[in-house]
């Protein structure tokens, strides 16, 4: 099948070892050369739902070409459903043991549950509704946003307006959602208990099912039809409407899915942090996962996954060894990357079409030709002899190498 | 052009009546008496495949349609000509769905109403359009670029699931014979020559299975060799489609077209075989008024 190609093959073999060998190294007995410490396999869980919401990014913006820089709104709204439920199994055990209303409502005074908290103590509506939020949220955005034909830059703008709207609400502790603390000081899931090994162990090959499955499904997205169609509508979205096709219906499903599988990472990541506060909505997350995705290498899937593990290890290693340096190492990897390899880290190890780096580096001394002509010349067989025509002013290179970092 | 000057002294024009327009624009008229010889507005557009009237389109005030009137017959190669700014993408742009006018009538068919649908439903009912600059998608292949413009179920579901069928590829290849591109079928369509990205583009319509054909300036920046090939194509499509093309290149014109339609400040200054519009004093004082 065309869904497995080489690059797929790799991240599945790899992601399938790792995820396996460290969710069952935590289970093996201390002293034992297989033994993975809880604490690494929390933290590797997290890095994978890092990478699934870098995933998600990836398939709205390298694909698509919507850039998003509110995705950690759904991160964080699938977060927070998640968060519901964990709140719920707390139960009479929080600090006021007196009541089964999470400890914060009583802070503030409420003596019942409101309405939209309804349902949360059971499991599977919990796992419906970390998908279903998000999903309905980004079907309202998208729909309002694409039926307007907004596009580009304005919808990065108003993509970050919104999850810092979200932010602003959800600090409100009048919303019912813990305020400025969020959800945290969980127990148990379904009554075992969230520290255990075993759950630990567990969420972490969870994490990893999950990340592969959503990878499968981008990739079975990317190389059916509606895959081309994704691509088309990045490169020139007028002309796929005199194609025949609905640009904006596509633009939601693909936009809502990737709200969906951001909602289901964000509700992975909760209970393995074991904090869940609106900080995840600052427009700062949101733009460092895009920073991760256009790192890794867009349009690529294994570039954005490889993008979010490294930066986040790299930010989790510099943040405690210097945490003063992190932001410019950031930028300046952002800026490197933008300048000279547009396609990211990804484009250097499987680059697409002609040698990407050659080109970078070619600009980097100043001896690139534009992508578009070498092969031009060669295209106009002999059978004529026929001279390619002008190359449109426009359009220095073809396909992602091209493009810059936002669409126009 | 230069043609233009010396067949002035002996206008030609085999076919159409010299008042064509006004014939027509006389039958509707209101205020004015109906003329009962002249066919009424239905069996107008039974006749014909395209049908604009009185179309009207004004930008901030600047009129760039003016009470415009073209018919089109089925299976005919008409070609549009005028000086810059004379209406010719603006009518494509009413035509698609693009634009809306002001005023007017369009239908597609004797039952389309163009003005009422958008650009999706249009191109999806068999109206399609090649733009002036060649856009192709530039980052998948030329087989793929087919594939997508392919007609087909295009929902996104139907999208999802579409696989090429034996006789969808049988086509493909033909298509891509057609336009000559067997040879660049795998190669993205970025690496393709301006010439063969005109000939995509119109390969891409072919695969739309269309009923109206709209190229707007197929031949821009082609060589000559190119044009020859270009010309080649059209001639052998005219009769299965219908085909309005935009050009400016008058050789090009000369040796395609059947009747030509001079638009001029966003109306139809001429229209008639191409011996004819080039001697009608009109179009030249249009074409070459500004210049001198």
């Amino acid at each position: 099948m065309r869904i497995f190609d080489l690059s797929t093959k790799i991240f599945c073999a790899i992601l399938v070892c790792a995820v396996g060998f460290l969710s069952v190294g935590v289970l093996a007995p201390e002293g034992s050369l297989f033994h993975v410490q809880p604490y690494t396999a929390l933290i590797i869980g997290k890095y994978l739902c890092y990478a699934t919401l870098a995933l998600s990014i990836d398939l709205a913006w390298g694909y698509l070409g919507i850039l998003s820089l509110g995705h950690g709104a759904f991160f964080a709204l699938g977060g927070y459903a998640f968060g519901m439920y964990l709140m719920r199994q707390i139960g009479a055990k929080g600090v006021y043991a007196a009541s089964n209303l999470p400890d914060f409502m009583i802070f503030i005074g409420w003596d019942r549950l409101p309405w939209y908290w309804l349902g949360s103590h059971s499991f599977l509506f919990s796992c419906l509704l970390v998908v279903l939020a998000p999903g309905l949220l980004g079907f309202a955005f998208g729909w309002t946003a694409f039926r307007s034909r907004v596009s580009g830059v304005y919808f990065s703008i108003i993509s970050q307006a919104m999850t810092y709207a979200l932010m602003l609400a959800f600090y409100l502790n009048n919303l019912g959602f813990g305020g400025n603390n969020g959800f945290t000081d969980f127990k148990t899931i379904l009554g075992f208990d969230l520290h255990s090994n075993g759950m630990v162990g567990s969420l972490l090959a969870i994490s990893g099912l999950v990340l592969l499955l959503s990878y499968l499904l981008c990739r079975y997205l990317a190389v059916s039809r509606l895959g081309l169609v994704l691509v088309a509508i990045r490169d020139n979205e007028p002309r796929v409407r005199f194609a025949g096709y609905r640009v904006e219906t596509v633009k939601l499903f693909i936009f809502t899915l990737s709200a969906m599988m951001a909602g289901l990472a964000g509700a992975l990541y909760v209970p393995q942090v074991g904090i869940i506060n609106p900080s995840i909505f600052a427009p700062v997350f949101s733009v460092e996962m895009v920073v991760c995705v256009a790192l890794g290498g867009r349009g690529t899937l294994y570039g954005a996954v490889f993008g979010a593990i490294m930066v986040n290890a790299c930010k989790s290693t510099l943040t405690s060894a210097y945490p003063m340096a992190w932001p410019f190492v950031l930028g300046g990897l952002f800026v490197a990357v933008a300048v000279f390899l547009p396609q990211g880290l990804a484009g250097l190890f499987f680059p697409q079409g002609e040698s990407k780096l050659k080109n970078a580096l070619g600009r980097l001394f100043g001896t690139r030709k534009p992508a578009g002509d070498p092969p031009a010349d060669t295209e106009a067989e002999g059978d004529d002899g026929s001279e390619a025509g002008p190359e449109p002013a426009e359009g220095y290179g073809y396909g992602r190498a091209g493009r810059g970092i936002v669409n126009e | 052009m230069g043609n233009a000057s010396q067949d002035i002294a002996k206008p030609v024009n085999p076919g159409i009546p010299k008042n064509f327009r006004e014939t027509i624009v006389r039958g509707g008229g209101e205020g004015q008496a109906p003329d009962l010889n002249w066919e009424t507005k239905r069996e107008r557009r039974q006749k014909y495949i395209l049908f604009l009237e009185d179309i009207s389109v004004s930008f901030d005030g600047f009129k760039a349609l003016d009470n415009l009137t073209l018919y089109l017959n089925e299976g005919e190669l008409r070609c549009v000509i005028g000086p810059n700014g004379a209406g010719k993408t603006t009518m494509m742009d009413v035509i698609t769905g693009h634009t809306r006018p002001d005023t007017g009538e369009a239908f597609f068919g004797e039952n389309l109403n163009l003005l009422d649908k958008d650009e999706v439903f249009i191109a999806q009912s068999g109206i399609c359009r090649k733009f002036q600059k060649p856009s192709v998608f530039e980052s998948i292949t030329t087989a793929q670029n087919l594939e997508l413009a392919m007609k087909a179920n295009k929902t996104v579901f139907g999208t999802l699931m579409a696989k090429l069928s034996g006789e969808d590829r049988e086509r493909l290849d033909h298509i891509l014979g057609l336009v000559r591109l067997t040879a660049q079928a795998d190669k993205p369509a970025g690496t393709l020559s301006h010439g063969q990205k005109q000939w995509l583009e119109i390969g891409m319509l072919l695969a739309q299975r269309p009923k109206i054909l709209l190229l707007d300036e197929p031949v821009a920046g082609m060589t000559p060799q190119e044009i020859d090939r270009t010309t080649e194509l059209l001639i052998g499509l005219e009769g299965e489609h219908s085909i309005i093309l935009v050009e400016h290149d008058m050789e090009f014109v000369r040796s395609v077209a059947r009747i030509v339609t001079v638009l001029h400040q966003g109306t139809v200054l001429a229209e008639g075989d191409i011996n004819y519009v080039s001697s009608h004093p009109e179009v030249i004082e249009a074409y070459l008024g500004g210049a001198q």
